[in-house]
């Protein structure tokens, strides 16, 4: 990067992206309204499970404003959603992938599945119609528990999946772990619920469609993280149309968190039914939609153990865990609870053995799939509560087990398979320490109990592994797609540089970060640059954002393509500077013949590329527009140490937040306050599952408890403080930002910093063991059971 | 059934025929075209539809339009004025206060009324008054900060 006063670089730009927010001027998908468009309704199951022995629609076409109304049955030639990636058994078959119909047929599989869909010319008349469908429901037993599930005798979701199960899955050496076992002074042993979670974006899914017989093609407006992707499984797997005839259009998009990353349902009957009715149809979910058909996510049930020697080195660990997949593969489903969830439980620790076997398993429910972390905050809630507990069982301080087993050389291969590049854990573990005043919490813990509470620190050593790579080697783990990414710069004739960029902002402000790095590359001021992105039309083949992904791998994708910017300029320099190539230096805006002030500035190079009058036309293209396609040789793993201090009234079993400090390493940041907001939104994901947040659905009847914000508790303001977040730095070593990732980070190490301290708070009192949410009636029902 | 609506909206006056039941949020959106507002629940609880009825912060998805008959409204394309970002926007965005930007519209109209009732709000305060704004990006810690400083400029 240059030194000029353009190099943005590691400073707090305010963001560009946020003066269309605040005016009230962003374009979200639902803000779309082409001409004469008309209105979706999907008809969802009120049953958990049921056999649909027959629908009546005539009532509904008959209805006011109705202008066609569509069952699976109609939507002959249509396939069926598939699953991005297959994952192998341990009997060496593949999964057992159902079929997951865009329009449920003959049989519903969960409270929301949808099945029919009425389009009419105002959403009411759409919604009034759908009430007019006759059907006629054979309700069966449903199941909604993962392990129930899997009991002989549970009803039956799938004719393809005996038993409900998915898969077996394994990683690691079992007899090696199993000997560690056998010799281990002490064993640490927890059954642990991972709770089911409903994502939550503020910005409901929505999608408008639109087919245009002038060109047989569709354009497709939806609330999602990756346009591309969308499109690639909407029409090479599902509809059968060519990619050429299919425009995707992600806009302003209100949060994702993972859920909008998937194909779902709806938009792809959309598009369907767009050529049939030759208008724009539009459908924004209702938020009791969301609750019953947005993807949902975690939902582990798990067996843990540890073992270690008398010191406190961890010796091995064994993890069972019995994940739910919901009523249908969803897009990454079957990768979650497996690629990336076994393969982060070494944690920042040199445990030397670890294996994890994984059923998945068919329920009637929403399906699963990633949401922020997907995975990693499961393997960190694993592995920091097991040392947690550990520690406590041994009577070792939580800071010192970490520390007598902390990963200190790099690179370091782990035996789940992941290579570690670089890391400082002490450090993180230090500050964090330092910044909760550990030193001083004796104090007030005496002072809090001489009010009657009870005070607990917990700490969260976690790591996580982001920017999912490389393709190949995720391709024979089963990967069905590429984890490349698009970066695409465009420079104009007077200058001003264009990027298209796969990656996708659904808040992350991208279009901030990634004008300063490339304003700092190629020594323009940010106001030059316009980041673009979420468009099919307009963007080559990217990958989108998910997994914290953005910048370590969308960005050096917009590196590579500005090195060959920069590598073209030179070229046109040496031309215009009657000097050699080699001679030429690229700096602070600015191509100069080395050793002298000759130059030509980066605006007279790229105004040459294209009036190209005076220009090497006979060796080089006129021009300056380069692509580059990344496709990382590693993940990035980020890592940190969050510490949170809990107060708890015993009296009432309310948990209160009085401190929570995070100390995270993301290598190399571009923007400070915009990774600062990473953090503080990710850790409320993560005090929400600890403290407040959990999908319920009734163990009989299947319903979805939890189906508003009145029942489904969404952190607020109040619910949590300030924190205070630092970070350290080791650059990640193989890519050229030094770039790790920071979106996730906030929702990993939360919840099991969190539990540690309400674990470590009720410990004088008794209570050895409790589940996410600690919410107070579970605090002080604990508590009760633990007087008796 | 079809009712006569007259009112102000960002200080034009608007007169219009609507379907008595028409929600004021969908009147705002729909009629009007003024998309800032949004909706993110539809059940009164996310307060992205937060706009100002005659000075005090409304959830929009609450009442029906015709309830607004008569009244002076404030939308969020209404704050600035002249390109120039209301105070409080101002300090959205140099606190950092929004990231997808969805339940910003409702957050800013609802700040600029707890402002209103709390010129020296606290964060305690300001934590309390933001019950009925819902946001999934923040973790709300800037959007205090920012509302903090907002009132700071509000009050000169």
């Amino acid at each position: 990067m240059g030194n000029s006063e353009l190099n943005t670089v590691g400073q707090s730009v305010r963001r560009k992206e946020d003066y269309r927010f605040l005016t009230g001027c962003g374009q979200y998908t639902d803000d779309v309204n082409p001409p004469h468009h008309t209105h979706a309704y999907f008809l969802r199951s009120p049953h958990a499970h049921a056999n649909i022995r027959r629908i009546d629609t005539a009532k509904a076409k008959a209805a006011p404003g109705v202008v066609a109304v569509y069952t699976g049955a109609d939507l002959t030639g249509v396939n069926g959603l598939p699953c991005g990636w297959l994952i192998t058994g341990t009997d060496g078959q593949p999964m057992k992938e159902p079929p997951h119909p865009v329009l449920a047929q003959g049989k519903v599989r969960y409270v929301g599945d949808g099945f029919a869909m009425v389009i009419a010319e105002t959403p009411a008349q759409a919604k009034d119609a759908a009430e007019l469908i006759d059907v006629d429901y054979d309700a069966v037993p449903a199941v909604v528990n993962p392990v129930e599930a899997l009991k002989a005798g549970a009803p039956q979701i799938h004719d393809g999946a005996p038993g409900n199960k998915c898969y077996t899955w394994a990683l690691g050496d079992k007899a090696a772990v199993d000997a560690a076992f056998a010799k281990a002074a002490h064993v640490t042993q927890l059954d642990i619920v991972n709770n089911r979670l409903i994502p939550n974006a503020i910005e409901p899914r929505a999608a408008v469609a639109s087919y245009s017989r002038a060109d047989d093609g569709y354009t497709l407006y939806v609330t999602s993280q990756n346009p591309h992707v969308e499109r690639l499984l909407m029409t090479a797997f599902v509809l059968g149309l060519p990619e050429t005839k299919v425009r995707v259009i992600a806009p302003d998009v209100g949060g994702g968190f993972g859920s909008k990353i998937y194909l779902y349902p709806e938009e792809t009957a959309m598009v369907w039914a767009s050529k049939r009715v030759n208008r724009p149809i539009k459908w924004t979910a209702e938020r009791s939609e969301s609750f019953l058909a947005d993807a949902h996510g975690r939902d582990h049930v798990t067996h843990a153990e540890l073992a270690l020697d008398p010191d406190g080195k961890f010796l091995a660990m064994r993890v069972h865990t019995t994940a739910a997949m919901g009523a249908y593969l969803s897009t990454f489903a079957s990768c979650i609870p497996t690629i990336l969830y076994a393969t982060l439980l070494a944690g920042q620790y040199t445990t030397p053995a670890i294996y994890c076997e994984v059923t998945a398993a068919f329920t009637n429910t929403a399906p699963v799939d990633a949401y922020r972390g997907a995975g990693r905050p499961e393997a960190t809630y694993v592995v920091e509560r097991l040392v947690h507990a550990a520690a406590s069982e041994m009577g070792i301080a939580q800071d010192e087990i970490r520390r007598r087993n902390f990963i200190r050389e790099f690179p370091y291969q782990t035996p789940v398979a992941l290579l570690y590049d670089t890391g400082g854990y002490d450090a993180c573990l230090d500050e964090a320490m330092r910044i909760a005043d550990v030193q001083g919490f004796a104090a007030r813990k005496a002072e809090a109990a001489k009010r009657g509470k009870l005070r607990g620190l917990g700490y969260a050593a976690y790591i996580e592994a982001c920017g999912l790579a490389p393709s190949n080697i995720a391709g024979t783990l089963g990967a069905r797609a590429g984890l490349y990414e698009v970066g695409q710069v465009r420079v104009n004739p007077t200058g001003g540089v264009t990027v298209f960029t796969g990656s996708h902002s659904h808040g992350q402000g991208h279009e901030t970060t990634f004008s300063q790095v490339v304003a700092s590359r190629l020594g323009i001021p940010i106001e030059n640059v316009e980041i673009v992105h979420g468009d099919t039309g307009r963007i080559p083949f990217g990958m989108g954002t998910y997994g914290s992904r953005s910048l370590a791998v969308g960005g050096t994708a917009i590196i590579k393509a500005l090195d060959k910017v920069v590598a073209k300029g030179k070229k046109i320099a040496a031309h215009l500077l009657e000097a050699a190539e080699a001679d030429i230096e690229f700096k602070d805006g600015k191509f100069t013949v080395a050793g002298t002030d000759r130059s030509k500035a980066f605006g007279e190079v790229a105004l040459a590329a294209y009036v190209p009058h005076n220009y090497p036309l006979d060796k080089l293209e006129p021009g300056l527009d380069e692509t580059a396609f990344y496709d990382p040789t590693n993940f990035t793993f980020p890592a940190g140490t969050h510490i949170c201090e809990v107060e708890i009234d015993p009296d009432t079993g309310k948990v209160a937040i009085v401190n929570f400090s995070a100390c995270d390493d993301f290598g190399n940041i571009i923007n400070p306050m915009i990774v600062e907001g990473q953090v503080h939104g990710g850790v409320v994901q993560g005090i929400g599952q600890a403290l407040l947040e959990q999908c319920v659905y009734d163990q009989e009847s299947g319903q979805l408890l939890t189906g508003s914000y009145m029942d489904y508790a969404l952190p607020r303001a109040d619910d949590v403080p300030s924190f205070k977040v630092t970070t350290k730095v080791t650059p990640c070593t193989h890519n050229p930002l030094g770039a790790k990732g920071c979106g996730e980070a906030g929702a990993i190490g939360a919840p099991a910093a969190l539990m540690n301290a309400v674990h470590d708070a009720l410990s004088a009192a008794g209570v050895t063991y409790l589940d996410m949410p600690a919410t107070p009636h579970r605090v002080w029902s604990a508590l009760q059971a633990a007087k008796h | 059934m079809s009712v006569s609506l007259s009112l102000t909206v960002n200080d034009e006056a608007v007169n219009a025929q609507v379907d008595a039941r028409t929600l004021l949020v969908d009147f705002i959106r729909n009629n009007l075209a003024l998309t800032g507002t949004h909706v993110g629940c539809d059940t009164g609880q996310c307060g992205a539809c937060t706009v100002l009825v005659d000075g005090n912060a409304v959830k929009a998805c609450t009442i029906l339009a015709v309830q607004a008959n008569g009244s002076k409204i404030t939308t969020i394309e209404g704050l600035a004025k002249n390109g120039e970002l209301h105070p409080m926007q101002a300090a959205f965005k140099d606190c950092h206060g929004l990231q997808c930007g969805f339940c910003t519209p409702g957050m800013v109209l609802s700040a600029i009324d707890l402002v209103q009732r709390h010129p020296d709000a606290d964060e305690a305060t300001i934590r309390a008054e933001l019950e009925g704004n819902l946001c999934r990006c923040t973790g709300y810690q800037n959007i205090v900060k920012a509302i903090a400083q907002g009132a700071a400029a509000m009050r000169g």
